[in-house]
């Protein structure tokens, strides 16, 4: 074999479908476990926020407006790509969290697993969480979950993949739309994802992917009028105490999350997608 | 054309068995609060009613810890089969005396009685005969085996709907185990403190429900015990902001129900005399007293003259007085300060240009009373258009298409309800799904039905009331 220069990859922000770098000019290096260099990556600025929130609200109407059905088959295409992704995957979870290729190797496994299992629920939420209301009167009342709208993910800093799959997939099943800030120091895996995305019929806007602090970008997501709820995952204790006052202004869903990472391997319940939905009811009479 | 007179034909306020002192409600018994009492009155005669202790600080925590030492030794751990038992039990009660609390509210709020009997009150009982059902029926909720309670509830609940708001709050609370301690409003505290004297008759155990009588600071204090485990709230999105605010970075779980700026959207195919009855209950239900009325009427502007003109004629019909009076359709606003906030907000719709009439109805000389009024030739960028009224005040806005309708009734950060009037089925479910609203009425407004989840989007507020969606708002999933 020859000794051939590889093309090294530049790491962008993924933005309405496109990977512009971050409109601040900022970017920060991004080490392997070990501290060996790996890339630059974009330190994504407050102007991209609002620019990654303006994608999100525009894609909103045609993402949560398709079928369920079509929304699970561009989701089930999404774990198409992962999975012909797994090696890429592998070696980049391998060198931010600095474990064996093995154990990579499974977490890319259980990601593409998990995206699954989100994506088929795409078309079942609805029975599972609606309803047909017995009201005492003459009318068809009928409740049916729907899509809180946009979803501000501050995605978790140390499960760089699983973590990642684990906060996004329930919020893109629902029929939100995504601003995500992926793990700050072990950005590489994310802005893959986003690449898988961008090639997998997801419409661009519907996921943006953002590389930076959390702590930094978190508190413009959380008071953003246009963003309708918040995933702190990935803030620090302190920080979350502001992106919450913050959310307080326009009244968005904060998630509960607990204070430390989960075992992101642990088989999911619903309670993310309950979260991202809206009961809405309506009422119709009967009459001849 | 003869007129026919209605002959008064007034409530007995007798039925209502007025005290003339009121006091809280903790840990089983009534106590002298250490607050000081408010007077309250009567909106329709501004006349004092009874005087109200309130409660202190101190006293909300010795209701929270009443409603913890509740929850820990009785409540908690009773089964959800005896729960059920005592909630049937106040559903019961409630409408045996159904005539008494129906009295009281109107005095007390000013509604018309023909509300507080037909409404309020038969629904307060039915929230909690649905919700005793529930007690023992927990793990086929769809949350889990076994859903666990959230301990202590702290509640508050605003002026409108006094006795159904406390049915609201309290039904899901305790069905699902939780114990409750409820703030009324300042200026309704009455029919909760009737309640209070119910759950008495029920042999509800102490500390199970505590009713704390007091004003903002009381519902501040509650909000910011420790040792409450969730609070629901109904009231302005200002407050809930507040409320949200406060409460950020604690494990306190939060459920708003806030304000609202229902859209009201009428098409040219609409049958136009049950959409007039449709807008006139819209918006002057209650005198409009309602977070989810319909306060923008959005019309087709082909038939927007005709239309204005059937609901100025409807409206001159409705008559307005005695909230007593069987006849009334318009009763008191509830207080001076909420009349102020109605004139002011009226007033700067005119100033901004919109086109004012009022209904030609007589107001009575005492109280506090607001002719019902129609604002047309609204823009979307009025006050009368954003702001909650609250009030019997409609804004008419028109539209051509579908989808300015649409655009129009969704451009709010608001999110409570919506009423559609069209007789095109496709149209009805191709607009409900685009309504960014928690309820949304098709040839119908104002229907309320504990079997049915009511709640908002956006900012009016998160969680949902009634139907198996509302128990997740007391249940730890």
């Amino acid at each position: 074999m020859s000794d051939r220069v590889s093309v090294a990859k530049t790491y962008k922000l993924y933005i309405g479908g496109k990977f512009p770098r971050s409109e601040s000019g900022r970017t920060y290096p991004v080490t392997d476990a070990s501290g060996a260099f790996l890339a630059n990556a974009s330190h994504a600025s407050r102007k991209d926020v609002r620019d990654a929130v303006s994608a999100a609200r525009k894609a909103f109407g045609g993402w949560s407006g398709a079928t369920a059905y079509n929304r699970g088959q561009v989701l089930y295409r999404v774990a198409e790509m992962l999975e012909g992704r797994r090696a890429q995957f592998a070696a980049e979870v391998s060198a931010c969290e600095g474990i064996s290729a093995a154990d990579a190797s499974s977490v890319v496994d259980a990601s593409i697993d998990r995206w699954v299992w989100y994506a088929g629920w795409t078309d079942k939420v609805a029975s599972v969480l609606g309803a047909a209301n017995p009201v005492a009167g003459p009318y068809f009342s009928f409740t049916v979950p729907e899509p809180t709208g946009l979803v501000g993910v501050l995605a978790p800093q140390s499960s760089s993949l699983l973590g990642l799959v684990s906060v996004l997939a329930p919020v893109l099943a629902t029929g939100c739309t995504a601003v995500v800030v992926s793990s700050a120091d072990r950005p590489l895996p994310a802005i893959t994802l986003s690449e898988v995305l961008a090639t997998s019929d997801v419409p661009g806007g519907v996921a943006n992917v953002l590389t930076g602090r959390a702590d930094e970008l978190g508190p413009w997501l959380a008071s953003h009028a246009d963003v309708n709820a918040i995933d702190p995952t990935g803030a620090s204790a302190e920080s979350r105490v502001d992106i919450a006052r913050a959310a307080s202004g326009t009244v968005k869903r904060v998630l509960r999350v607990p204070d430390a990472e989960p075992d992101w391997t642990q088989r999911p319940d619903i309670s993310r997608l309950r979260r991202y939905l809206e009961a809405k009811t309506v009422w119709h009479p009967k009459g001849a | 054309m003869s007129v026919w007179e209605y002959a008064p034909a007034p409530e007995s306020r007798d039925l209502a068995n007025l005290q003339p002192a009121y006091r809280p409600f903790i840990d089983g018994a009534f106590v002298d609060g250490g607050g000081d009492p408010l007077t309250s009155i009567n909106p329709a005669t501004e006349e004092p009613l009874a005087e109200v202790g309130t409660a202190s600080a101190s006293d909300v925590d010795i209701a929270v810890r009443a409603a913890r030492a509740a929850f820990d030794t009785v409540w908690g751990p009773m089964p959800g089969a005896e729960r059920a038992k005592y909630l049937f039990r106040i559903a019961r009660l409630i409408q045996e005396r159904s005539r008494e609390l129906a009295v009281l509210e109107t005095l007390d709020n000013g509604k018309p009685i023909k509300e507080s009997r037909d409404s309020d009150v038969p629904t307060a009982a039915a929230h909690f005969f649905y919700h005793a059902g529930w007690a023992d029926k927990l793990d086929y909720a769809g949350y889990g085996p076994d859903p666990k309670p959230l301990g202590v509830a702290g509640q508050i609940i605003p002026w409108n709907f006094p006795l159904l708001m406390l049915a609201w709050k309290i039904a899901p609370a305790l069905a699902t185990g939780n114990t409750v301690v409820l703030k009324p409003a300042e200026t309704t505290p009455l029919s909760a403190l009737v309640f209070a004297e119910i759950c008495q008759q029920a042999e509800l155990p102490a500390g199970v429900v505590n009713i704390v009588p007091g004003a903002g600071d009381i519902g501040s204090t509650l909000v910011r015990h420790p040792g409450v485990d969730k609070i629901a709230f109904t009231g302005s999105t200002a407050v809930g902001k507040e409320i949200q605010h406060a409460l950020a970075g604690t494990a306190t779980r939060l459920t708003l129900e806030l304000g609202g700026k229902a859209a009201n959207v009428v098409f040219d195919d609409a049958p136009l005399d049950q959409a007039v009855e449709g807008i006139v209950n819209g918006i002057f239900f209650n005198q409009g007293h309602v977070c989810c009325a319909g306060s923008r009427l959005l019309v087709q502007e082909s038939i927007a003259e005709e239309l204005l003109g059937k609901l100025r004629a409807r409206m001159s019909t409705l008559r307005l007085g005695d909230p007593l009076d069987k006849n009334t359709d318009i009763g008191a606003i509830n207080s001076a300060e909420q009349l102020a906030k109605i004139r002011e907000l009226t007033a700067s719709g005119e100033a901004d240009g919109a086109e004012r009439w009022t209904s030609p109805c007589e107001l009575p000389e005492r109280g506090f009373f607001f002719a019902p009024t129609v604002l047309s030739g609204v823009e979307q960028s009025m006050r009368v258009a954003r702001e909650e009224i609250f009030g019997p005040v409609l804004s008419v806005l028109t539209f051509r298409t579908p989808d300015e309708a649409v655009t129009k009734a969704n451009n709010t950060p608001y999110g409570l309800s919506a009423g559609l009037w069209t007789e095109k089925g496709s149209r009805i479910l191709w607009l409900a799904d685009r309504m960014r609203a928690g309820v949304v009425w098709a040839n119908t407004f104002n229907r309320f039905d504990p079997a049915a989840p009511f709640g908002g989007y956006q900012e009016s507020g998160f969680g949902r009331e009634g139907g198996r969606t509302g128990l997740e708002a007391y249940l730890d999933v």
